[in-house]
């Protein structure tokens, strides 16, 4: 579904990707791990057309995506940061994304679902973080998308959302969807992921399954064996 | 793009400053048509403070736009959009929403006062005309100063500097330049000057068609005796509007190439 090549990237003087390689098979959740800074977010942005490679191939769906606009159709995306127009209200956001890709949306689902029912009307800029994490999740969720890109979905979310957020990562799963996701947290990584790629200084270290990161780490946990590498490479 | 350009304009035309904007332009008019009791001279003044402030409203909104909007800008950048429909909606937006506050703002109170029986009426229609080309600029202008400057703070301090720069600092040299080479023929050096700078040009542009020959300014006759009223408003016209049109060419190209 996804195949990198020989992406390179540079901003100013930092080398951010140095050559990274991988492909990803349609179905199931891969869960891309790194350090900070070591490149996740500029990989997912690629894939998005946000961030341009100075060298290299990015394909969706066996095309090519540099210059390309109109794959977004079939991807949905949770950014790191949720900031939306303090003005609009959640309602009329939904609206306005829900315009610009005239497929069919299944909002209303995940609305209740999040309990975001009584915040529809109610401006932007007087939520919270948490609650506006959820009207991204609502954005990211509630077109029927091929490719899902989860950047820290985690963050900011309560204990309760949480919970609904990984029942949902499951569900679309389980409709044969594949999910891209960065995350720190590894407890959702070894509840979740069928498949790791492990970012180092812009290079790919490690892909593969959670069980063979271990085994090749001799380590009983995911926290300590990435702990380890990172150890190693210190 | 009209959608992009439909959520901005809502976005914007709902924020307090607009509000502020708009309410600034209400008393001002009021003000000047009923304390000076006077189309002609309400009109003059205007003029003088719409050639400098539409510039800095729109360097200052454009640019501060832009940079609250970031996250939502990286939202639509993952929906299947074109990069140019992004930006040119979200440069329309803001340019509209604030050439509605004025022409609102100064609509209300000239319209009261009767400028739609008077033989003004041309006078003050260019008037917001030349308000709403000078925002179009210097909104395309800073957003292109924040598409090129990742640092708030940098990018802030262009955009002001700019504003200065065309706003003030350009006629100090310019008069300077005068006077240091007014042994050689600056006619044509002087045309040249103002009309690469579109506040220099609104001015000759509006004192033209008020045809005040007292007011016009050293730059303003050459204009004058150069093409005369018509031509020159003609010419001073298609250049405003060339000025509005390069730099959206511009910030088309950056953004096309930059990284999110």
């Amino acid at each position: 579904m996804i195949r990198i090549e020989n992406l390179h990237k540079q901003f100013g003087k930092l080398k951010v990707l140095d050559g990274v390689t991988f492909q990803v098979q349609s179905g199931g959740v891969v869960a891309v791990l790194g350090p900070n800074g070591s490149g996740k977010t500029t990989i997912l942005k690629t894939i998005l057309g946000m961030v341009l490679p100075d060298e290299g191939e990015a394909c969706f769906q066996d095309k090519s995506i540099l210059k390309q606009w109109d794959y977004r159709n079939d991807i949905g995306y949770l950014p790191q940061i949720a900031r939306f127009p303090e003005n609009l209200t959640v309602q009329e956001l939904i609206d306005m994304v829900k315009n610009i890709r005239s497929v069919e949306a299944n909002e209303e689902a995940l609305i209740q679902r999040f309990g975001l029912t009584g915040s529809l009307n109610k401006k932007l800029s007087n939520l919270s973080g948490g609650t506006k994490q959820k009207v991204n999740i609502v954005l990211t969720f509630m077109f029927d998308s091929p490719l899902l890109i989860l950047d820290e979905p985690t963050a900011g979310l309560d204990p309760v959302s949480l919970i609904q957020l990984k029942q949902l990562i499951k569900e679309e799963r389980e409709k044969g969807k594949s999910l891209l996701v960065t995350t720190h947290m590894m407890s959702l990584v070894e509840e979740l992921s069928d498949e790791i790629i492990f970012l180092l200084e812009g290079k790919i270290y490690f892909q593969g399954t959670v069980g063979q990161l271990l085994e090749r780490t001799d380590q009983v946990n995911l926290e300590h064996a990435i702990a380890k590498i990172l150890e190693n490479h210190a | 793009m009209l959608k992009i350009l439909k959520y901005t304009f809502a976005d914007l035309i709902r924020s307090r400053w607009s509000y502020v904007y708009l309410a600034f332009y209400l008393i001002l008019g009021f003000v000047l048509l009923f304390l000076n009791n006077d189309l002609s001279k309400a009109v003059i003044t205007l003029m003088n403070i719409i050639v400098v402030l539409t510039p800095m409203i729109g360097t200052i909104f454009g640019i501060m736009y832009f940079y609250s909007a970031r996250e939502f800008t990286e939202l639509l950048l993952a929906q299947p959009l074109k990069r140019s429909t992004i930006f040119i909606g979200q440069y329309l937006g803001i340019a509209m929403s604030l050439s509605f506050s004025l022409l609102v703002g100064l609509g209300i109170p000239f319209l009261v006062y009767g400028v739609a029986l008077s033989s003004q009426i041309w006078d003050f229609g260019l008037l917001l005309v030349v308000g709403a080309f000078l925002t179009f600029i210097f909104v395309a202008l800073s957003v292109n100063i924040a598409l090129r400057n990742e640092n708030k703070v940098k990018g802030f301090g262009y955009a002001i500097l700019l504003w200065l720069f065309m706003a003030v600092i350009y006629d100090g040299l310019f008069l300077i330049s005068l006077m240091m080479f007014d042994d050689y023929p600056l006619d044509k050096f002087s045309l040249v000057v103002s009309v690469l700078n579109p506040v220099d040009l609104s001015r000759i542009l509006i004192l033209l068609k008020l045809d005040i020959s007292a007011l016009l300014g050293y730059t303003g006759a050459l204009f004058q005796n150069f093409f005369g009223n018509g031509w020159g408003m003609l010419i001073s016209l298609s250049m405003l509007a060339l000025w509005s049109f390069l730099p959206v060419r511009l910030l088309i190209r950056t953004a096309r190439r930059k990284d999110f």
